[in-house]
């Protein structure tokens, strides 16, 4: 418990990995914090590049972090975009009010 | 190494309690602030660790562009009140049983992997040790960014550049009944096409065509 090792680190990962799913399955608001549950996983898993990285002595995890780092604010910003553009046509951004896809 | 551990307990304890925070929170305004909150721990916890370059990019990218970008369009598009039944939806909460299996499998299934990985023996003793103790943590990032991985690197940037174009197309929008500036028709105008001296006789007034 004291010694702090890989495993710790990973399992932190995990766990915020895991908030991030069910936040996007249990979510009754709006699509905005399905974006945010979408940016936990993400930082889940550059969690799990820099413990790597660090704890195998490798650099190569953290560039990789940085470069999911650029991926994901291009997503929020992309995503963002959309939500604004799809509330200015229905004025709502409900999760449960968007099923205009539903057929 | 019991500081460590203490700063390693107390960083993730906020980090998922604040994660937490933001799926189940009722006010949108309410889950950006714990998704901040989220990141500063996490950047925290990698500046601990000796990932300083990362953590401190993670507060400048995340905080201070990323969630700002949340907060402000939580602000324009005035969702911060709206009600929100948690678990006690209408006719569409049928998947949430499904959902929490899956999350619950996803969850299993990742520590079943690092008790796994665990166990795997001289998996750290066989890497190839490619760090460098006597340089800085960005000192080390900058070496292999802008060598090895350089078009990756700027790939990113064209990323990058996608994404503004993007955001730009979808969101602006032409509207009309405002006076805008035109400049080159502004610069290009002359006398001629604006002005024109005409003799007005008595009594008679002055036929405009416009």
């Amino acid at each position: 418990m004291i010694e702090i090792g890989l495993g710790h680190y990973l399992t932190l990962g995990v766990i915020i990995f895991t908030i991030g799913t069910i936040g996007i399955f249990l979510n009754r608001k709006n699509i905005i914090v399905i974006l945010m549950s979408i940016e936990l996983i993400l930082l889940a898993v550059n969690i799990n590049l820099v413990a790597f990285s660090i704890f195998l002595n490798d650099i190569s995890g953290q560039i990789f972090t940085l470069f999911i780092l650029t991926v994901a604010a291009a997503e929020a910003a992309i995503g963002l975009a959309i939500i604004v553009v799809y509330y200015r046509n229905s004025s709502t951004i409900r999760v449960e009010e968007i099923n205009s896809l539903k057929g | 190494m019991l500081a460590h551990a203490i700063f390693f307990y107390t960083f993730s304890f906020i980090a998922i309690v604040s994660a937490v925070m933001v799926t189940v929170s009722k006010n949108t305004v309410h889950s950006v602030f714990f998704l901040i909150l989220d990141f500063i721990s996490i950047s925290c916890l990698f500046i601990m660790i000796g990932a300083e370059f990362l953590g401190m990019i993670m507060l400048i990218v995340y905080v201070g562009a990323v969630a700002v970008l949340f907060l402000f369009v939580v602000m324009m598009l005035n969702v911060s009140q709206q009600k929100n039944q948690w678990f006690i939806s209408t006719e569409s909460s049928k998947h949430i049983p499904v959902g929490l299996i899956v999350s619950v499998i996803i969850f299993f299934e990742l520590i079943v992997v690092i008790g796994g990985w665990k166990y795997k023996p001289n998996l750290v003793s066989a890497m190839s040790l490619n760090f460098d103790n006597d340089i800085s943590n960005t000192h080390s990032i900058g070496y292999v960014l802008y060598t090895d991985y350089i078009h990756i690197f700027q790939l990113s940037g064209m990323i990058l550049l996608v994404a503004m174009v993007g955001a730009i197309v979808l969101t602006f929008k032409q509207r009309s009944g405002i006076k805008r500036q035109f400049y080159f028709d502004q610069i290009s105008r002359e006398r001629k096409d604006s002005v024109e001296i005409v003799n007005v006789e008595n009594n008679k007034g002055v036929k405009l065509d416009d």
